[in-house]
């Protein structure tokens, strides 16, 4: 089943102009229009996200990834002028325009999103708990034991203590803050997650286990994702299919084992040979 | 009943990083499997092998032709459907190994064997009984079934890879190289296995280098040189052409190296 299919996508920063689209993109090496100087983050972007499906997006710093992702995650940048269609399973017309109230049923129920930066997704003074908490109280959850089981349950699928759920954010370390949003995310069960660059920050070996354990919840939980990246140690390890972007344009996309095998486009090829 | 019809398949390379040099990788190759048929696939290294199981699998992308798969009463041309078409046929019918253990990390060889029959809706604890079996029966040692394949050997690795792919009893095998790190008596477990385990009604595509697994196992052999078929000949008129009697031990070494084989 179709979850979610995405048209045209578009973010501009910037006063925009008619030449906007002709002067960026692949072709034109660059994402700043040369008349009026708006970057166009992303634009022409479509694709598609089956339910249960991992979609991965790969690309360097600047290539529109996260653009897009934030798009596909409802959020809304005030700088930013942002065009397409998203039509999403169980919903009429344009994902894009819809209320405030609309948005906020879907943010805290079908779609959730996992920042990058820590801070942008989580009240470090809060208790770790309390962030979880906040997500089920915005969708309407009342009964404080039955909050409280819930968080308990998802620090447990989340691999946290349980025993550290009221103790505050700030003193967690960097993999379980991590954890946290997770936990956070998924807490209302969505269909969909998006993860902007869900290793930031972390080391390596902690990196290793946050996916790890993504990877068992996901399937566990046969949520559909979206996986933002630039590395693509991470998509391999999370994505059915792969998307790469290059100067706000999605530049090749395919099965993620024939992206890594048998990358058709000269940038892809070259991220390839790159990997350490 | 024809599973499977290759016909006019063509891969090149756009080597980018090269300069657009173009690279040949199949060129204009046609042939029929049978259901039930054990095909193998034979060829000097470079010689498109590999590409042809990776073309089937659309690990690689084909340039030109068709790959029928007659899935049923329905046909699929694996070499044009979409993306997702393929992903369930890889799901429900269709299974590939390579020489090189290509799994996730961090998951022990037990689970690695069992997933793709959890995936299909076996009770989790029903795999791995059926994944410890297969681990058995090609002589992975016992303590090793709860370890990380990544710390394994190549033919230890080999092994795990193998009984992932046949777990499953797929439609279609496609196989590169399965046994090309393991000793004679290994090697002859992982062909009983193969044997014993499939049905008669599985297909098989197999690259092998060693002469007595083909003549064993083969119904036919398709021999490729520099990425075009050369022939296809019955199993009784195979005189051990691009084979070796015993000779894998030098084949992978090569190949070990982390080229690709094309």
């Amino acid at each position: 089943m179709t979850l979610l299919d995405a048209a045209g996508l578009q973010t501009i920063y910037g006063s925009g102009c008619s030449e906007c689209l002709t002067t960026t993109g692949d072709h034109a090496g660059t994402n700043q229009c040369e008349h009026c100087g708006s970057v166009v983050a992303c634009a022409n972007a479509d694709l598609r996200v089956e339910s249960g499906e991992v979609l991965g997006i790969v690309g360097e710093s600047g290539s529109g990834k996260s653009s897009l992702a934030e798009t596909l995650a409802l959020e809304r940048d005030p700088e930013a002028t942002v065009a397409g269609e998203v039509a999403y399973a169980g919903h009429d017309g344009n994902l894009l325009d819809v209320d405030y109230q609309t948005r906020h049923a879907l943010r805290t129920g079908e779609i959730a999103f996992v920042h990058q930066h820590i801070r942008d997704g989580l009240e470090l003074e809060f208790t770790g708990g309390g962030n979880v908490a906040e997500k089920l109280l915005a969708a309407g959850w009342r009964s404080y034991e039955a909050v409280r089981e819930r968080v308990r349950e998802l620090f447990e699928a989340t691999e946290i203590p349980p025993a550290r759920m009221d103790d505050p954010t700030r003193t967690y370390s960097g993999g379980m803050q991590r954890r946290v949003q997770i936990a956070r995310a998924l807490a209302t069960d969505p269909e969909l997650v998006i993860l902007d660059e869900p290793t930031t920050g972390l080391d390596v070996s902690v990196q290793a286990r946050v996916l790890d354990m993504f990877r068992r919840v996901q399937r566990e939980e046969n949520v559909a994702a979206v996986v933002v990246s630039h590395d693509l140690g991470v998509v391999r390890l999370l994505a059915d299919r792969t998307l790469v972007m290059r100067h706000g344009r999605i530049v090749e996309s395919g099965l993620t084992d024939r992206i890594m095998e048998d990358p058709h486009h000269e940038y892809t090829q070259t991220l390839i040979n790159s990997v350490l | 009943m024809t599973v499977l019809t290759v016909d006019g398949l063509t891969k090149t390379f756009d080597m980018h990083v090269l300069g657009d040099t173009q690279v040949v990788g199949l060129d204009d190759v046609s042939f029929a499997v049978q259901e039930g048929e054990f095909l193998a696939v034979v060829g000097e290294s470079g010689s498109g092998k590999s590409s042809l199981l990776k073309c089937l699998y659309r690990t690689y992308d084909p340039t030109a032709g068709r790959i029928v798969y007659h899935n049923g009463d329905d046909k699929i041309d694996l070499a044009s459907c979409g993306d997702r078409s393929m992903m369930a046929l890889r799901d429900d019918a269709i299974g590939y190994t390579s020489q090189f253990l290509d799994e996730i990390p961090r998951v022990p060889a037990v689970d690695v064997v069992a997933r793709p029959l959890v995936e299909r809706g076996t009770p989790t604890e029903d795999a791995r009984r059926q994944a410890r079996e297969l681990l058995a029966a090609l002589h992975v040692p016992e303590e090793l079934w709860a370890a990380y394949p990544a710390t394994f050997s190549g033919g230890e690795r080999q092994r795990v890879n193998l009984a992932q792919a046949v777990a499953p009893k797929p439609e279609l095998l496609l196989l590169d190289e399965p046994t090309s790190a393991l000793d004679p008596e290994t090697r002859n477990a992982a062909i009983d296995l193969l044997e014993s385990y499939l049905g008669a009604e599985t297909t098989v595509v197999g690259v092998f280098h060693n002469t007595d697994v083909v003549q064993r196992v083969a119904d036919r052999v398709v021999v490729l040189a520099d990425g075009s078929l050369n022939e296809v000949i019955p199993i009784a008129e195979y005189d051990g052409t691009h084979t070796s009697p015993e000779a894998d031990s030098n084949e992978p070494l090569g190949e070990a190296n982390g080229r690709r084989d094309r």
